[in-house]
């Protein structure tokens, strides 16, 4: 059924007891002409983009859990293009204009909300570096404007703009073009969006193993039993290390970390933007339901558990408290884990191989959630087409060999970036 | 996340400093680029069982600890480098 305003008036009528499910609970078929391993927000946008762009509809996605169980669910839900480097730049925006008419395409509404992300400078030269990057964004014709201290200040209000604070804030980069999205809506809508073009999703189906032929991927081994497909491509985030390993596919540049992501008690309306702190690392916004919804960074060793330690608690929050000193007392209502790919130069992985048949879409740090349709779009042009996308032709798996890494901030092969 | 190291006891683990996988061995230095390539950028990433090292920051120690990825469980934690072979009673 389609989504509308008539259609929210006759469900209210009928006391929301007549809502159909937004996507069958599909058997596997024996086979497709492609499988998405991974049914996060990327893999459900490769699905949607697959049977909409290319007119691939024999599709699955084998998910090993729930529709928004993992990552997609998991994330602090920000969405910018506010990069330096143009291959990055040009692919986020390639997102941001598809963030922009999402709701409309998919007929449900992703709640994405336009309000700006700030990232704050504390020194003159962190300012001149911004004032790079916003000219290096405008250049590829992405909105960008620096912010003089006053103007920080006007701008969020609440902010602890102390020429004698421990990192006085000197000014900021804001994207105004940037912002939120609900990410429950994000999986859900393209789930659906997906299931309406005939792709089967199919929950509840961990990968154990790939059915080969020779060299060749020509599909996959679940508890659901055997799927064969001409194309399989893996959208599987923090797992990517591990399924790879079941292709047989050994030391990808890829560590796995746990990412922390937190949400205050509700509060009245008191952070309109996204604000990011500039001399450590906090991103904070305030949901519709009022919680704060903020994050810092990794944990910092390898980990697969979806939780972390008590450290990065405390860094998040008194960060949070040097931002906003009227904080001190809200209370932190949840926090949670993720498990990131994080690759060797922070910069995403979406190409065609390593082995033929197969195709993969990792590497995205911590960056994952606002690539969602930027991702889906050009992992679907990758697959379908044997190429890839002008925006992700430099996300390739041997740009590490090659000498072409794209270190956004220029600190060596860590897996740390985001 | 507890890690005992041999000097000092089990401390929390926010007192070291993560350095990174320890299951890597460097290449010889006239080794063929595609080996120092693997060697800089390259990481098995296990679920399960991982040696790596870190730095105590209260005692400088670096040790090599064995650690199980998913459940952060510590298995065993050894002090490595120059020290290594004195360090046996070194807390004592």
């Amino acid at each position: 059924m389609k989504y509308s305003a008539l259609a929210l008036l006759k469900g209210a009528l009928g006391a929301n007891r007549n809502w159909p499910r937004q996507w069958r609970a599909a058997v596997p078929k024996p086979a497709y002409d492609a499988i998405i391993v991974g049914g996060g927000g990327h893999g459900l946008a490769t699905a949607y983009y697959l049977a909409r762009e290319h007119g691939l509809t024999n599709v699955a996605v084998v998910e090993k859990g729930w529709i928004g169980g993992g990552n997609v669910g998991r994330n602090t839900t920000i969405v910018r293009s506010n990069y330096l480097l143009p291959e990055n730049s040009r692919f986020y925006e390639l997102g941001m204009k598809l963030w922009e008419g999402l709701s409309k395409d998919l007929n449900y509404n992703v709640m994405f909300s336009q309000r700006g992300v700030l990232n704050l400078a504390h020194t003159p030269s962190q300012l001149d570096g911004f004032a790079r990057r916003g000219n290096a964004m405008r250049l590829e014709g992405i909105d960008a404007e620096l912010l003089d201290r006053d103007a920080v200040g006007d701008f969020v209000p609440h902010l602890d703009m102390s020429p004698a604070a421990r990192f006085p804030i000197v000014g900021g980069l804001l994207q105004p073009r940037g912002g939120t999205a609900r990410h429950d809506a994000v999986a859900w809508g393209y789930a659906r969006a997906a299931d309406a073009l005939g792709v089967d999703i199919i929950e509840n189906a961990p990968v154990t193993g790939f059915l080969r032929e020779g060299e060749r991927i020509v599909g996959v081994v679940t508890p659901r039993g055997e799927i064969r497909a001409a194309k399989v491509g893996l959208a599987v985030a923090g797992s990517t290390s591990e399924v790879m390993r079941l292709a047989g596919v050994e030391d990808l540049p890829i560590e796995s970390h746990v990412l922390q992501a937190f949400v205050s008690e509700p509060l009245k309306p008191i952070i309109h933007t996204v604000v990011t702190f500039g001399a450590g690392h906090l991103y904070i916004s305030q949901s519709d339901k009022g919680g704060l919804v903020f994050g810092g960074d990794i944990d910092g060793y390898n980990s697969y558990a979806q939780r972390g330690g008590l450290a990065v608690v405390r860094d998040v929050a008194s960060l949070a408290v040097t931002m906003f000193p009227n904080l001190k007392r809200v209370r932190v209502l949840r926090n949670w884990g993720g498990i990131m790919d994080m690759s060797m130069d922070g910069s995403p992985i979406i190409t065609k191989g390593p082995l033929p048949g197969l195709y993969l879409n990792a590497g995205w740090c911590y960056g994952g959630f606002k690539a969602t349709p930027a991702s889906g779009f050009c992992f679907a042009h990758t697959i379908a087409r044997d190429e890839p996308h002008p925006e992700n032709a430099a996300f390739t798996l041997d740009r590490f060999e090659r000498g072409l890494v794209l270190d956004e901030r220029g600190a060596g092969p860590v897996p740390q970036h985001h | 996340m507890l890690i005992p190291c041999p000097h000092c006891g089990p401390r929390e683990s926010d007192e070291f400093t993560y350095i990174g996988d320890a299951e890597r061995t460097p290449p010889a230095l006239d080794a063929p680029e595609a080996v120092w390539t693997r060697y800089v950028f390259a990481r098995r990433n296990p679920m399960g069982r991982h040696r790596e090292y870190w730095q105590h920051t209260g005692c400088r120690a670096v040790l090599a600890v064995t650690r199980n990825t998913l459940t952060h469980e510590v298995e065993g934690c050894e002090i490595v480098g120059p020290h290594a072979a004195t360090a046996a009673g070194a807390g004592e």
